[in-house]
């Protein structure tokens, strides 16, 4: 019975996260973080490392991720129903479209809707983003006073070498990224 | 046709890397070329239908050519196919991730990599932001977006609702008659 209802809330948490995904996988990484952590199941450090390893691997991104931390949870079926309500949402709603709303995408509704959340969701990202760099690179648990922040030459510097290695190119692929990252953490951090 | 359908998509989930945009290609070469499920037209409509509904969009497309090719059964077929390599492959790595997982030198490298990590999500951002119709209520919700978020005022759910029922106001009030929907 317990397994049950935690297997309903593995399958309606990520129905949630699928739902309201608008724009790639990026958009997911703030609702994931929310949902995730405020239920305690994963720390922000092993889901920034589920994000790498996310990249990392062939699939969509959503997928990738829903299965880990289903896994994490509950093993293979744990897996299986976080994957199912990652993926309902869009199915569900593909279908239907497929089926009855062919002009979904012109519908001034739609085009509304997605012309104020798109720029939300933007402002949303850029904030995860700055609370991951305020986490890692200054070890601060939230936003709080300045005299918290802990500066790190090693961390500082992997930040400024990965963000320029990043522009180099248009679009860089992330594993170029997540693999120069974890060789230069691993040499500052543990070789010097 | 049902196993086709399957293993296609299968194909495309094992062979792209790196999110849902690097899957149009090979959709594209699939679908179009090779298959000829959907014509040259439906699949740029699958590409905005999938940008304007939410999920990945892997699994738009794959339900939307599935339903296409063999209705209900063809979508379920098809989107089977393109999630099951990344379970699989998901699942092989989190069993051996949880024993390397205490491995100092492990640790080490990761702690780069969620700096790298951090850059990638700030990147997206960034990439999402230059598409964007720069437009001064687009500003405006970006700011809400950041600000609510940073803060945790309350959860992301209610900012996208209140960010899409501010967009559809706007809609509404300003754009008459014309259905491409761009802010001006």
């Amino acid at each position: 019975m317990e397994i049950f209802l935690k297997l309903l809330e593995l399958l309606f948490t990520f129905f949630k996260i699928g739902l309201f995904t608008f724009g790639g996988g990026y958009a997911m990484i703030p609702l994931i973080t929310e949902e995730v952590i405020s239920k305690g199941w994963e720390t922000h450090q092993t889901l920034i490392d589920f994000i790498a390893i996310a990249e990392s691997t062939p699939g969509p991104f959503a997928i990738n991720i829903a299965t880990f931390i289903g896994y994490e949870q509950l093993f293979i079926i744990g897996a299986v129903f976080t994957t199912l309500g990652v993926i309902l949402p869009s199915f569900i709603i593909i279908v239907i479209i497929a089926k009855i709303f062919k002009h979904f995408a012109d519908n001034k509704y739609v085009v509304g809707f997605l012309n104020g959340a798109k720029p939300v969701i933007v402002g949303v990202i850029f904030s995860v983003g700055v609370n991951f760099i305020l986490l890692n690179v200054f070890s601060t648990k939230k936003v709080t006073l300045i005299k918290d922040f802990v500066f790190d030459w090693k961390t500082v510097t992997i930040l400024v070498s990965i963000f320029l290695l990043s522009k180099i190119k248009d679009r860089i692929h992330p594993v170029v990224i997540v693999l120069a990252s974890g060789v230069m953490g691993y040499i500052l951090f543990g070789i010097l | 046709m049902y196993l086709t359908l399957f293993w296609t998509f299968f194909k495309i989930g094992l062979f792209t890397f790196g999110g849902g945009y690097a899957m149009i290609p090979f959709i594209h070469r699939f679908g179009v070329d090779k298959y000829q499920w959907i014509t040259e037209d439906e699949f740029l409509n699958i590409i905005t239908i999938a940008e304007s509904t939410p999920g990945p969009i892997a699994i738009n497309s794959a339900t939307y050519i599935g339903h296409k090719v063999k209705g209900i059964r063809g979508s379920i077929a098809a989107t089977i196919g393109v999630a099951l390599p990344s379970v699989i492959i998901i699942i092989l790595i989190a069993a051996f991730f949880m024993q390397f997982k205490e491995n100092p030198h492990v640790e080490y490298a990761f702690k780069g990599v969620r700096i790298g990590v951090s850059v990638l999500v700030l990147n997206a951002a960034i990439r999402m932001y230059k598409k964007l119709d720069k437009h001064w209520i687009s500003y405006f919700l970006i700011g809400v977006g950041f600000i609510i978020l940073l803060f945790h005022f309350f959860s992301v759910i209610y900012v996208i609702m209140i960010g899409g029922a501010v967009g559809i106001i706007y809609q509404l009030l300003t754009v008459r008659g014309d259905t491409n929907g761009n802010l001006s």
